[in-house]
């Protein structure tokens, strides 16, 4: 069985990791000085040059981005490449409606399909296998990320997209998928689906990659147990590439970031302070080989942990921990993004007050987002069909905004408690 | 004119209860009531002796509601009576946004009370039949 897709690279000694970082950073802050204006004038605020970054031993000098700065410089702003060189916009939700559009080369498509592949091997994969992805294809980063990775390792790709469980579980069938690919969530839900048609004994899964929303050790073992397979994490963003930034390996303790591709920092949220090892803190990435995006310092509001503790499995890159919250007021359901901002933006623009509440759930292992908006004098009628029709327009709004169906809840006035500080915007009753 | 009240109710148990209660304690009689709902929430509407005093004691409550105006009509008491002021409604192509009726019977008559989209037009109409909406004397009510 092939153990690695890199080996060479994957199991290089700390000393070359550090020697490709060093190098290559120094390369990638002379190419945003040079190409991203956005950044230059961030570095000249802090009365940086390029001269001033010799190697990774400097990259707290560095200012830092975040969604804002994306939001800022909207659409071309931190562009590092000419439009002409670029093949291929992903793109995800951002605060106050504005997307996220991250921009790739042709280079960085490979190198993000490369980063795929090495977690497609981790959990066993060979070009024996038939890998099934059923995260969603389009704009969405799981989709395109797991299938260009799926091609470079060689497995017969199913490009399913998510969705349509019945012919997921006709081609699982058929064609004897060997590794799933998808939300954790649908996971779960592909897993009871089976049980309800009496299919266990006709998958032939070994394995899957489960990742773009937070799961519980529980929930990885109910999937395991339900499917019969080995259940891996694997982690991204669209901002710095997309699934396979960082991924678990055999000994599922930890995700490998791809440090050759990647620099993970873990800084205080607060202060902006680097954090020794071990300590929790805030992830933030710097892409050292991205031509197009070649963001440096992005701050991911991920809350995590670093360690660089030898693994079993023989790979030397260091290890991040799952996600242990969020630093911003951001929620992840469905797998997708999704701020306050955003609600509240649209219940503004359709004449709802800006007193609500974000009530997020799980029902047997999928997400559920309840929108609570009081009723007002002015939407308020004696016509049942104008105030459902109102709220089906707030619905429809909702959903073009976040990307994923909201319930709304019609509540009467004042009955969504105001609080004295910060105001209690979102309850989250899940338990992960 | 014949003032309905529509008051905004969440569902949840008791809250009905404690608006009948509200008006009660406050000697406002109810003439008809109506509700309509989805699963979370509904409009509670209502023909009641003092729409003026029911509505200021109900928004000091802190309810949710708003005047309306409608049409009630009397109609006989007896097989056909609703069927005739339906069918000057289909004659005249009007759509009725929802009725319900009183729980008064007097001299014979039932109270039908109608939301229509075109009020003016069904007043003519049913003027053109001989009928014309009771008034809030009529009624006993202000």
């Amino acid at each position: 069985m092939v153990k690695y897709y890199q080996p060479e690279i994957e199991t290089a000694s700390r000393e070359q990791i550090r020697a490709w970082q060093d190098e290559r950073l120094v390369k990638q802050v002379q190419h945003a000085w040079d190409n991203v204006p956005y950044y230059r004038k961030k570095m000249e605020e802090k009365g940086l040059t390029p001269a001033d970054i010799q190697g990774t031993a400097d990259l707290h000098k560095l200012p830092f981005l975040s969604k804002d700065d994306l939001r800022e410089a909207y659409p071309y702003g931190l562009l590092g490449k000419p439009l002409s060189e670029c093949v291929r916009i992903q793109s995800t939700s951002g605060t106050t409606g504005k997307r996220v559009v991250a921009f790739y080369t042709q280079h960085d498509i490979d190198l993000w399909e490369d980063c795929c592949a090495r977690a497609i091997t981790a959990v066993g994969g060979s070009q024996e296998d038939v890998c099934q992805v059923a995260y969603g294809y389009g704009l969405f980063t799981g989709g395109a990320g797991l299938h260009g990775g799926s091609h470079k390792v060689g497995c017969l790709t199913l490009p399913m997209s998510s969705g349509n469980t019945d012919r997921q579980l006709q081609f699982m069938t058929d064609l004897g998928t060997t590794i799933l690919c998808c939300t954790p969530s649908y996971a779960a839900y592909l897993s009871e689906s089976i049980h309800e048609c009496g299919l266990r004994d006709q998958i032939k899964l070994k394995a899957g990659i489960f990742g773009a929303e937070a799961w519980s050790q529980k929930m990885r073992e109910d999937i395991e147990k339900g499917l019969g397979i080995k259940a891996y994490d694997i982690y991204g963003l669209t901002e710095i590439s997309g699934p396979g930034v960082a991924f678990e390996c055999q000994a599922q303790n930890g995700m490998h970031i791809n440090e050759d591709h990647f620099i993970a920092e873990i800084i205080n949220p607060e202060t902006g302070e680097v954090l020794p090892e071990g300590s929790k803190g805030e992830l933030v990435f710097t892409c050292i080989t991205k031509e197009a995006f070649p963001l440096i310092r992005y701050r991911t509001r991920d809350i995590c942990i670093l360690s660089s503790e030898p693994c079993p499995c023989g790979r030397t890159h260091i290890k991040m921990c799952k996600p242990m919250g969020r630093s911003d007021d951001m929620l992840i359901v469905k797998g997708v993004n999704v701020f306050p901002s955003q609600i509240e933006t649209v219940l503004l623009e359709q004449g709802y007050p800006a007193n609500y509440q974000i009530v997020v759930d799980r029902v047997n292992h999928s997400d559920t987002l309840e929108v609570m908006v009081e009723m007002t004098p002015e939407n308020f009628s004696d016509s049942l069909a104008k105030i459902t029709s109102m709220e089906k327009k707030l619905v429809d709004a909702l959903r073009a905004m976040l990307g994923i169906s909201a319930k709304v809840r019609l509540v009467a006035p004042k009955t969504i408690a105001r609080s004295e500080g910060k105001a209690v915007r979102i309850i989250d009753k899940r338990k992960i | 004119m014949v003032y309905q009240i529509s008051v905004f109710l969440e569902n949840r148990a008791g809250q009905f209860a404690e608006i009948t209660g509200i008006l009660a304690q406050n000697g406002v009689d109810l003439r008809a009531i109506s509700i309509a709902e989805t699963a979370d929430y509904g409009v509670l509407r209502m023909i009641v002796d003092h729409a003026e005093k029911a509505t200021s004691i109900l928004m000091q409550h802190g309810y949710l509601l708003t005047m309306t105006p409608v049409l009630v009509v009397a109609v006989p008491d007896a097989p056909g009576g609703v069927a005739t002021v339906l069918e000057t409604l289909a004659e005249g192509n009007i759509d009725i946004e929802y009725m319900y009726s009183l729980f008064t019977h007097l001299e014979g008559k039932a109270y039908i009370v109608f939301r229509v989209a075109e009020a003016e037009k069904f007043t003519e109409l049913l003027a053109a039949h001989g009928i014309t909406p009771s008034t809030n004397e009529e009624l006993g009510i202000c």
